[in-house]
């Protein structure tokens, strides 16, 4: 027997897209789908083992999984048992002449990569949109076989630290910054803008990781996800890390100098422009709309 | 403790970028270099754990020529010696197969650590340190964003999505991917440069290390994104706050 498996991850929001993707190639390929969602506790030892096992037990053709970050710490090891190179991050995929084609992004989402898979079995990984999740038909449900070996890692409880003080789902606008602001010193401007404005301010991972702005105003994947009625970045490039956490904002406005800065891809307003010229004038004319 | 720092050149951030003719990689000839940004952040958390703990941190990079100055600045801020597995076409080499070759070379190593930025700025896979694990069948995490060593144990802080974080204990020998900004990144002294001259730079073939760069894909067109959304040119900043209160309704 042969198909596609999509590896589903328990209460994420990728999972649902994962199969509807899973069904998609299936009706192309006509490939019956199969999915198994593993329960055993995490550890990239367990998983690479019971998956292994598994695909090899069934011999499945096409295996997918959701671009979350579990997947990014065993994805990679699993097709590296199989000799493949897992094909991470796709944001579209398609048949073509009966081959499976996946385009990915490079340089954060400045250009993007068409992937043809050569050989099976084929390990592809789907970023957040790449698929809609309505719709998506059960599949054949997979039991994940017991792992044969002892995982040498042993984790321990998962925790948050300290409750976030700022809740920035909660904002009706935001003003986010990137590292076109290039100094700490220069973020008055932004600060000046979201005062203006009433917002909160947020900012791209740099920024936070530069210690510029507090860890709880970063937004994207590994901060919050915000959907405002406004969200102005500045100076932020978009890597798609950042974009999932905001694109659901209704109008969004990007100041950035770099025209082909994918922060343009998914902006309303843009203004490709020097932001150290436009903030000034941007509050102020703000201010006298606001008046 | 003996630390090796898998660590990769890309172009530096907000080159312009363009498709090469026919397509395959971006054009590189106008290109400036510069190392990886994840990477520097993986040697600077083995720096800090060599002047800790003591023992020896090895870059190690895979790439042309040109790779050697991203090398050279490893060694200026502290790296003692570098390995350089010299290939002229490292972007035609896929995840798995650039991983076969750093593996083949740490192998010859037996490092206690082995570190790498969690994803590349150019390629953007994050998958290098999690595939150098399994080659090597060595255990791994990734994510890192604090590690604590005691004697021969390792007890590592990851991140996860949405806030969360674990930590998660293993045996040494050990593969760690490290996220940026785990530590406040040093710069390179007058010092460190002049000393880094002086310091060893083994340099490795693909053919030294028994590695043929077998595909598991092959990259048919290197595109500009099509820009999906209806986006707005605005010019001025007296035309921009007009639209965003007479058409958004967003003021």
């Amino acid at each position: 027997m042969s198909g596609i498996l999509a590896v589903l991850e328990a209460g994420h929001k990728l999972s649902a897209e994962t199969l509807a993707a899973a069904q998609d190639l299936g009706a192309q390929l006509g490939l019956p789908v199969h999915s198994v969602e593993p329960t055993i506790p995490y550890t990239a030892d367990a998983y690479t083992d019971a998956l292994a096992a598994l695909i090899r037990d069934k011999q499945f053709q096409v295996i997918l999984f959701p671009h979350t970050y579990q997947v990014r710490d065993y994805a990679p090891k699993l097709a590296t048992r199989f000799d493949k190179a897992l094909i991470s991050d796709v944001i579209r995929l398609r048949v073509e002449s009966g081959e499976i084609r996946a385009t990915r992004q490079l340089f954060q989402g400045k250009l993007n990569a068409e992937i043809r898979p050569i050989g099976h079995p084929v390990f592809l990984s789907l970023q957040a949109g790449a698929y809609r999740a309505d719709g998506a038909a059960a599949a054949a449900v997979e039991a994940l076989p017991a792992p044969t070996t002892e995982p040498r890692q042993r984790p321990e409880e998962k925790f948050r630290e300290a409750q976030r003080a700022v809740d920035l789902s909660a904002a009706q606008t935001i003003v986010s910054v990137g590292r076109g602001i290039k100094e700490k010193e220069n973020l008055h401007l932004v600060e000046e803008l979201a005062a203006a404005l009433g917002a909160e301010i947020a900012a791209s991972r740099p920024i936070c990781d530069s210690g510029w702005l507090p860890m709880e105003r970063q937004v994207g994947s590994s901060g919050q996800t915000v959907a405002p009625k406004l969200y102005v970045a500045v100076g932020l490039s978009g890597a798609i890390q950042h974009l999932v956490g905001m694109k659901g904002s209704k109008t969004i406005v990007a100041i950035n100098k770099d025209e082909n800065a994918p922060i343009f891809e998914v902006a309303d307003y843009a203004m490709v422009a020097d932001l150290f010229e436009v903030l000034p004038a941007l509050t102020a004319e703000i201010r006298k709309a606001k008046g | 403790m003996k630390i090796l720092v898998a660590i990769k050149q890309v172009p530096v951030r907000d080159s312009l970028l363009a498709a090469a003719p026919g397509a395959r990689w971006i054009e590189e000839s106008s290109l400036e270099y510069e190392i990886n940004e994840p990477d520097a952040y993986a040697l600077e958390e083995a720096l800090q754990l060599k002047e800790a703990h003591g023992g020896e941190v090895i870059a190690l990079c895979a790439g042309p020529d040109r790779a050697s100055s991203t090398i050279r600045e490893a060694l200026a801020k502290g790296a003692d010696r570098a390995i350089h597995i010299e290939v002229d076409d490292i972007t035609s080499w896929d995840t798995l197969a650039s991983a076969k070759l750093l593996a083949a070379a740490i192998r010859t190593e037996s490092p206690d650590l082995v570190f790498t930025g969690l994803q590349s700025d150019d390629l953007g896979a994050g998958q290098t340190g999690v595939v150098v694990a399994e080659l090597l069948a060595l255990p791994h995490a990734t994510i890192i964003m604090q590690v604590e060593l005691d004697g021969s144990s390792l007890r590592v802080k990851r991140e996860l999505e949405d806030g969360w974080f674990q930590h998660v204990a293993m045996p040494l020998p050990a593969v760690l991917t490290i996220q940026s900004g785990i530590k406040k990144l040093r710069y390179a002294t007058l010092m460190g440069i002049k000393k880094a001259k002086t310091k060893e730079v083994k340099s490795l073939s693909a053919a030294d290390l028994g590695v043929v760069n077998a595909a598991s894909y092959e990259v048919s067109g290197v595109n500009v994104p099509q820009r999906t959304k209806q986006t707005q040119i605005v010019s001025t900043v007296a035309e921009l706050v007009g639209k965003l209160r007479d058409e958004a309704h967003a003021l």
